[in-house]
């Protein structure tokens, strides 16, 4: 691990502007005395947590790896608090060799009550670094505080253009579909349930990507996905995603014990739905997808060591033929759960214009 | 988007819907042979990129490997050996589940690349790939040989009808040096040709893979900053610099029967001054970027005999101190003959003749045992044309701005502007407005072999050379090489860990000066 060189200013009973005088003198100072450190200016992240959680949080943020947001404001909510106290942070990464540089990055903690949080926009606003994307992350809920800087006060301009949330947070997933789709209206929205599935998305695109295959996916006739218990909102906007690129309309699943199956309608027919929880899983997100399609083949995704196990069986191209079945592995890395939030974090800065269509079709299966 | 199909027909879909908005696009199944696979460069580029690749699932959904080189192995033996060239050497710890099923199903076929056997054995385990996917994969030769077996190996692929199939894409990965001169390159070129389409060559220049070579494009066209200013009207010079403080270490073999100008003046240097010259494509893509770096090249005269001292200069390194410790000079090298007049230093002026660049010098140079590393583009602009606040007697400081791309180490750009200095006197110091790509973005830069690869595999040529551009190159660097081959030595001695030969800044024009390096 590279080391790091940390800058620190605190105080009590302050205001954001004595905050954002002292950011801007640790950066100088932190400058002054290592000229080939540089500031990073990628995307202001804005963590609204509660105080007595923040540890947790700290935890996460840690582990994101390289996909730091290069200035950090975690607002630490407690309930009862009037006055605000902050900690600015500067640390330097790594000991870089003549001629080449370090990273700069700020780290803000702002510790607000809950009464601040409405407003917190007014807290906020000179505390981000201008021109900059900003993120709002609000694990522990608050939505007033994500309304109010995802929210242009008097006409102008919203703090944070990206919310970064998982809906598999959420209890209710109806519930956590209708927020995003709320989100969505005035921001962007950078959902890890949705990045869970990305693997998913992009092996099934391989998958029907040559171009003798590409028919087959108008002839689908069935899908099945399962999850891990927690991750149901991927499994659903897997399912969605297929919906809107297919064009098929879907209709409300109904539940059979753990199991959720449903209809979608396309042009050439219908296709069966699935949706099904598993136990075995180490960490959230899918643990398989298949499809089958109405000529007979099928195609199976399965979570496996160094990458995804592809199992592809067709039915015999002539009568009293043989079936063919190919298995082989689809190699890629387990990003693992700690990755995830990193990977939201990079995806902030990005624009995926086939999440609104998949939140859409998702809300359909729900009724 | 799709096409409307017939009733009771397929519908066959123009484009893949599955592909919108992912950041990764699929690429075709395909099977990789590289001849030459026990080399240095596939231990240390070629095994660690499919790897990387592989770690983030960027590689064909279905991808088998071959390996060829002359030692006797078995699978296993050169499967041992990739799964240990990526633990030494690639840019990310191995996941050793993701390592063991990449190599898991490689094939090694052993001999040397004239035996018929070899192909015979290749063609085997390329079939076995198609039947076990059910599906024929595009195939890519990837040369990673001495030059000499380029057209060996092209025929035989050529005799042995493994250049083309019916079902799939065939592709030929070639790597420098193209050619050692105008009439090796066109002769390879001929001979490749007659096997291969042109579509089907992918001629590697690793430098077109760094993605700050790319960002020139993105800077020049993306912004309108700058292209107002891209032209002899406001641009004095361009010096593109491409130093190294290493030395030549074991490659004194290929190094000597090179030199600095075969090295990287030839291929790297002239496809950055391509990239900094062109006109803007229609669309970046193979053909239309191609076509514009062409163009510059062509507009670059033939230097005549006559004219060489006066356009290009040459130096050997000699014992000097880099980081505080004493280093040999070239000629003191193992492997170095002791009258070699190879040049580890080379520097070049050049015109481009056509109506944007007539006047602006462009200025060239390389070489080893320099101060530091450095690979950059300094783009000299005009000064201004009055300093209103001169005073008498007085300095004010004011120089031409300067934009600087530097490619490598500290991937970004840097412009040079006139500030005042804090004070009750109007004096003008210069100040960099400074972008670095650490800074900027959370994405990780591939490996350039990595982007090279995968973009051979998906038949996309935007990065890499073609025929006419590497004979063009050629054009302009043969005369240059003849006219030093001609010339006795010894050759200027600069010493090890400096700015080069002293008498290099008779090369540049005016009151230019050799920017440090």
């Amino acid at each position: 691990m590279s080391p790091t060189t940390d800058t620190i200013w605190r105080e009590r009973d302050t205001t954001p502007s004595a905050i954002e005088g002292a950011l801007r003198r640790l950066v100088s100072e932190c400058h002054a005395t290592m000229r080939s450190c540089v500031p990073a200016r990628t995307l202001n992240l804005i963590c609204v947590v509660d105080r007595e959680w923040s540890g947790e949080i700290a935890n996460r943020l840690r582990r994101v790896g390289r996909y730091h947001a290069s200035r950090t404001i975690v607002c630490a909510v407690e309930p009862d608090r009037t006055r605000i106290d902050a900690q600015a942070t500067v640390t330097v990464e790594g000991d870089p060799r003549p001629g080449e540089f370090s990273v700069m990055r700020e780290l803000v903690v702002v510790q607000v009550g809950e009464h601040h949080l409405r407003d917190l926009d007014t807290i906020v606003d000179p505390l981000v670094v201008t021109d900059l994307r900003t993120a709002v992350w609000s694990p522990h809920g608050h939505p007033e505080a994500v309304d109010a800087l995802t929210t242009g006060r008097a006409g102008g301009n919203a703090i944070a253009q990206v919310v970064l949330l998982d809906s598999a947070d959420e209890p209710d997933v109806e519930v956590a579909l209708a927020r995003d789709c709320e989100l969505v209206t005035r921001s962007e929205v950078v959902d890890l349930a949705w990045l869970r599935c990305t693997p998913w998305r992009e092996r099934l695109a391989a998958a029907y990507d040559p171009a003798a295959r590409r028919g087959e996916l108008h002839t689908l006739s069935k899908l099945s996905v399962r999850y891990r218990q927690d991750s149901f909102v991927s499994g659903l906007l897997l399912v969605g995603w297929l919906c809107a690129r297919l064009h098929w309309r879907p209709e409300q699943l109904t539940r059979h014990g753990d199991l959720l199956r449903g209809r979608a309608r396309a042009r050439r027919g219908e296709i069966e739905l699935r949706l099904e929880p598993v136990d075995s899983m180490s960490s959230p997100g899918l643990a398989g997808v298949e499809t089958r399609s109405d000529r007979g083949t099928m195609l199976a995704l399965e979570r496996g060591a160094g990458g995804l196990t592809a199992r592809r069986r067709e039915a015999p191209k002539v009568r009293g033929g043989d079936v063919t079945e190919h298995v082989w592995t689809v190699l890629g890395a387990s990003r693992g759960e700690p990755g995830i939030l990193g990977e939201g974090i990079r995806h902030a800065l990005m624009r995926d214009p086939t999440f609104e269509p998949a939140l859409a079709a998702a809300r359909r299966l729900l009724g | 988007m799709t096409t409307a199909a017939a009733p009771g027909t397929t519908p066959e879909p123009e484009d893949n819907p599955l592909t919108d908005g992912l950041e990764r696009l699929p690429v075709h199944p395909t099977a990789l042979v590289i001849f030459g696979a026990t080399g240095d460069l596939a231990r240390r580029k070629l095994l660690p990129a499919l790897y990387n690749l592989a770690h983030e699932g960027a590689l064909p959904e279905r991808f088998g490997l071959v390996g060829n080189a002359r030692s006797e192995m078995t699978d296993e033996a050169f499967r041992e050996q990739a799964i240990e060239s990526v633990r030494e050497f690639s840019r990310r710890p191995a996941d050793e589940q993701v390592l063991a099923k990449l190599f898991a199903n490689v094939r090694y076929v052993p001999g040397s690349f004239d035996e018929d056997a070899v192909y015979e054995g290749i063609a085997g385990a390329l079939d076995g790939f198609d039947e076990d996917a059910g599906l024929a994969l595009n195939r890519c030769f990837y040369l990673s040989t001495a030059p000499a077996f380029f057209p060996v190996i092209v025929d035989a692929l050529g005799r042995r009808e493994l250049a083309r199939r019916a079902d799939a894409e065939v592709r030929v990965i070639i790597e420098k040096p193209f050619g050692r001169s105008l009439e090796e390159a066109r002769e390879l070129n001929a001979r490749v040709l007659s096997v291969f389409a042109e579509e089907q060559v992918f001629r590697i220049d690793h430098y077109l893979g760094k993605e700050t070579v790319q960002n020139v494009l993105a800077l020049r066209f993306a912004n309108t900053l700058f292209e107002p200013l891209w032209n002899r009207n406001y641009i004095d010079h361009v010096q593109i610099t491409a130093s190294e403080d290493i030395g030549i270490g074991s490659r004194a073999g290929y190094y000597d029967s090179a030199g600095a100008l075969r090295d990287l003046v030839q291929n790297h240097m002239l496809q950055l001054l391509s990239l900094l010259c062109m006109e803007p494509p229609v669309a970046f893509e193979a053909d239309p970027v191609r076509d514009e770096k062409v163009k510059v090249l062509r507009a670059i005269r033939t230097p005549h005999a006559v004219e060489i001292p006066q356009l290009a200069m040459r130096g050997q390194y000699a014992h000097g101190i880099v980081a505080g410790e004493e280093v040999p000079g070239y000629l003191e090298e193992a492997g170095v003959p002791q009258d070699s007049t190879t040049e580890t230093y080379a520097a070049l002026r050049l015109e481009v003749h056509n109506w944007r660049w007539a006047g602006v010098p462009m200025y060239l140079r390389t070489g080893k045992r320099l101060a530091r590393k450095v690979t950059e583009i300094a783009v000299t602009l005009k000064p201004v044309p009055h300093v209103a606040f001169q005073s008498a007697g007085i300095s004010t400081g004011v120089r031409p701005n300067v934009l600087v791309l530097t490619v490598q180490p500290n991937e970004g750009v840097s412009l040079s502007i006139g500030a005042k200095i804090p004070g009750t006197r109007m004096a003008i110091r210069t100040v960099n407005m400074e972008f670095l790509y650490g800074t900027a973005f959370l994405s990780e830069s591939p490996e350039a072999y990595e982007r090279l690869i995968i973009d051979a595999m998906r038949g996309d040529a935007t990065l890499f050379t073609r025929n006419d551009e590497v004979e063009e190159q050629w054009r302009i660097c043969d005369p240059i090489l003849n006219a030093w081959e001609a010339m006795p030595g010894p050759l200027a001695q600069y010493p090890a860990g400096s700015q080069g030969p002293a008498d290099a800044g008779a090369l540049l024009l005016g009151d230019a000066t050799w920017r440090a390096i």
